[in-house]
């Protein structure tokens, strides 16, 4: 087949960001909603040893191993790092760690292990290595792959037997999703990041107010924002029940990506960037729906309940469920019984017992300096932890002497991975007690059986640290 | 997989909405190998208290529901992570069927990889059921998939939608991987010329 350019869209036809990615990925049609996709780039973590098992049972092999990247975050602790894989007690989370190194040799994938420099949070170290391109199609075993459309791919989680079918075949049969915009106009008040965007978002439209559809985010307040807090706001598309989110890629995506070790080389970077300049969502492009939401009007935002649409500003009182009926009404007594809240109850002044900054979410260097600017000449009243995103990310917050802020304080600085996100490496609150997490679900029990989550921005995690209760950060911030 | 043409059996009414897939198998329990334990951990902290003794007030502890293998729920069901083991759990407990107004968009994929049916019906014929059920507990529910209706012993027979490729996939317990790999030149071509566009990809 002779070398065609990828085609840039047809100006007669103005077509959106997610249609150019789509139709340049189509390998076949199926049926009028299902397609076969090309998938571009596959990530894997330990918890990708079902559809491993599966693959090797049937006796396939990997059909592309360079596109796929394999580290290990799920199941790492975040303490005794020094020690490596010998440091890790737990012989079943051991296994899985050594499991996933062991399937990647297998399949001739690349693989950052537990002592990898280049080890971090999938969806952290997917963008800091260059894996990540505008443009792509993505997967992972993991929900929260989400947050890689902030590079202007379409990036999706996929369960154990697609993960398998990824790996067998490069490709994946997928059903057409409807398009959502949301623009975000205005500017963020100081004290606020993409979190309490995304955050607000949620509330506004709901848990499953994105079902079915593809998120893209646009606006001014999202042109003027660091990727950091773009891949904060599409990580969390999928707690809308989103397949994916996305925002265009522009200046502020090339410069992130320029240089980085798997972005274009520097012969193809023009070519590249020139491309990427074609996947935006031209005037007049069409939504099955849209949504707009004022940027400057916000607060800081605290989830109050047990799904993470169940949220309000800090300044707000939770919920009266004496004011609704039927299914709202059984939802919000038994988020309120679950939280240990009582109808009406200010959030602002809430003690809480741990704080956790760190997961796919927020554990990013802008995250890890925004909470360092509030801890700064404070102490901790509660115990607190800080787990970076990856082991890059850490050298770089201690080159800038940011631990030092946190451990002054009395907060410790730990090792990278999901954490207290999902507790899958041990990391949990005890039952009954309270979180300011900077993680991204607040479901029963995420954090630990009985335990309750309060979800939050890194600002407002590290307000929460230094007075031992939910506070609005912008207080804080006033006293200096 | 297991094919999916018919399937009858007693249904039980989860009267929750966004049954998350933390509640349908907790993260604790996610490095376990895919075995026969699987069934075990189905929505094992609303069935259990934190001592492990059986919690009466779960519709699934009830003896009446022992022989449950197909739910309706409410809306947004599977929401959340997307472990397949949420789909292995009901799998594994015999469930070939859960009724909703809406799903997860992962859980339902997962769902039909498996052979667990996901039909949605909309949130009032949803309710409508779940009443139905509360009134005759015990009562069973076809969900017949070549003829794509759910009849229950009220009368009333409930269409439902599915993509014809997803159904017939379905319908046949085809696999995906086969089905692919017959594609392969076609896949094979679309690699050569979508690679020689970009040449920075370099692969």
């Amino acid at each position: 087949m002779p070398a065609e350019k990828p085609s840039p869209s047809n100006p007669a036809t103005p077509s959106t960001l997610f249609e150019k990615i789509w139709n340049a990925h189509v390998i076949e049609q199926g049926s009028a909603d299902d397609a076969l996709l090309h998938v571009d780039q596959n990530f894997l973590h330990e918890g990708a040893f079902l559809a491993f098992a599966a693959l090797r049972r049937e006796g396939r092999t990997v059909r592309r191993p360079k596109q796929h990247f394999a580290v290990a975050d799920h199941y790492v602790p975040t303490l005794g790092r020094e020690a490596g894989i010998a440091g890790v007690t737990d012989p079943e989370v051991r296994g899985l760690i050594d499991l996933l190194e062991q399937n990647a040799a297998w399949g001739g994938i690349d693989h950052a292990g537990i002592d990898d420099p280049r080890q971090g949070i999938v969806h952290v170290i997917g963008p800091e290595l260059g894996l990540t391109h505008p443009g792509m199609v993505i997967t992972c075993g993991d929900s929260h792959t989400s947050t890689h459309g902030a590079f202007g791919a379409f990036a999706f989680g996929v369960g154990a037997s697609q993960v398998k079918q990824v790996l067998a075949t490069q490709c994946l049969w997928q059903r057409r999703p409807k398009l959502l915009r949301i623009t975000i106009d205005g500017t963020l008040a100081p004290g606020l990041s993409g979190k309490d965007v995304i955050l607000a978002v949620i509330a506004q439209i709901g848990a499953a107010g994105a079902t079915g559809h593809v998120i893209e985010y646009a606006g001014s307040t999202i042109r003027s924002m660091s990727m950091e807090n773009r891949l904060t706001v599409c990580n969390m598309s999928i707690e809308a029940g989103a397949r994916a989110g996305m925002i265009c890629a522009d200046d502020t995506t090339f410069t992130y990506l320029h240089g980085r070790p798997f972005a274009p080389k520097q012969q193809h970077w023009d070519a590249a960037v020139s491309y990427w300049r074609t996947l935006k969502t031209d005037d007049g492009a069409s939504f099955d729906r849209e949504v707009r939401v004022d940027a400057s009007a916000l607060v800081p935002m605290v989830t109050w309940g047990t799904n993470p649409g169940q949220g309000l500003p800090i300044t707000g009182r939770v919920p009266d469920p004496a004011s609704l009926s039927g299914d709202a009404r059984r939802a919000v007594e038994s988020a309120l019984a679950y939280m240990g809240l009582k109808p009406g109850q200010a959030m602002d002044g809430l003690p809480v017992d741990r704080v956790f900054i760190g997961s796919c979410t927020n554990s990013r260097l802008d995250d890890i300096r925004a909470a360092a600017a509030v801890v700064h000449g404070r102490k901790a009243k509660i115990p607190a932890f800080v787990s970076p995103g990856s082991t890059q990310i850490k050298r770089e917050a201690e080159a800038e002497g940011l631990d030092r802020v946190f451990l002054d304080a009395g907060i410790e600085w730990r090792a990278s991975g999901c954490s207290m996100c999902v507790g899958t490496n041990g990391d949990l609150l005890k039952s009954g007690e309270r979180s300011a997490s900077t993680s991204n679900r607040n479901f029963e029990g995420r954090q630990g059986r009985g335990a309750r989550t309060h979800l939050v921005s890194p600002a407002m995690a590290a307000a929460a640290a230094v007075t031992g209760t939910l506070t609005d950060v912008r207080r804080l911030l006033a006293a200096g | 997989m297991q094919a999916f043409t018919t399937f009858t059996a007693v249904a039980a009414p989860l009267d929750i909405t966004n049954v998350n897939t933390d509640m349908l198998i907790p993260a604790r329990f996610l490095r376990k190998p895919r075995d026969e334990r699987y069934g075990s951990y189905l929505f094992h902290d609303l069935r259990h208290d934190e001592d492990g003794r059986l919690r009466d007030s779960f519709v699934l502890n009830e003896a009446i529901y022992q022989d449950a293998k197909i739910l309706v729920a409410g809306a947004n069901f599977g929401c959340g992570s997307s472990r397949e083991s949420a789909v292995y759990v009901l799998l594994d407990s015999g469930f070939r069927c859960v009724i909703a107004p809406s799903f997860g968009d992962i859980f339902f994929g997962n769902a039909l990889q498996n052979g667990v049916l996901p039909v949605v019906l909309p949130e009032a014929e949803c309710s409508e059921l779940r009443a139905w059920l509360d009134a005759n507990p015990g009562a069973t529910i076809t969900a017949d998939l070549q003829a794509q209706t759910v009849s229950a012993g009220d009368g009333k027979v409930r269409r439902f939608a599915l993509d014809p490729l997803r159904r017939e996939r379905m319908l046949k317990g085809l696999d995906e991987i086969g089905l692919t790999l017959t594609r392969l030149p076609a896949i094979e071509s679309f690699e050569q010329g979508y690679a020689a566009a970009r040449p920075w990809l370099d692969r």
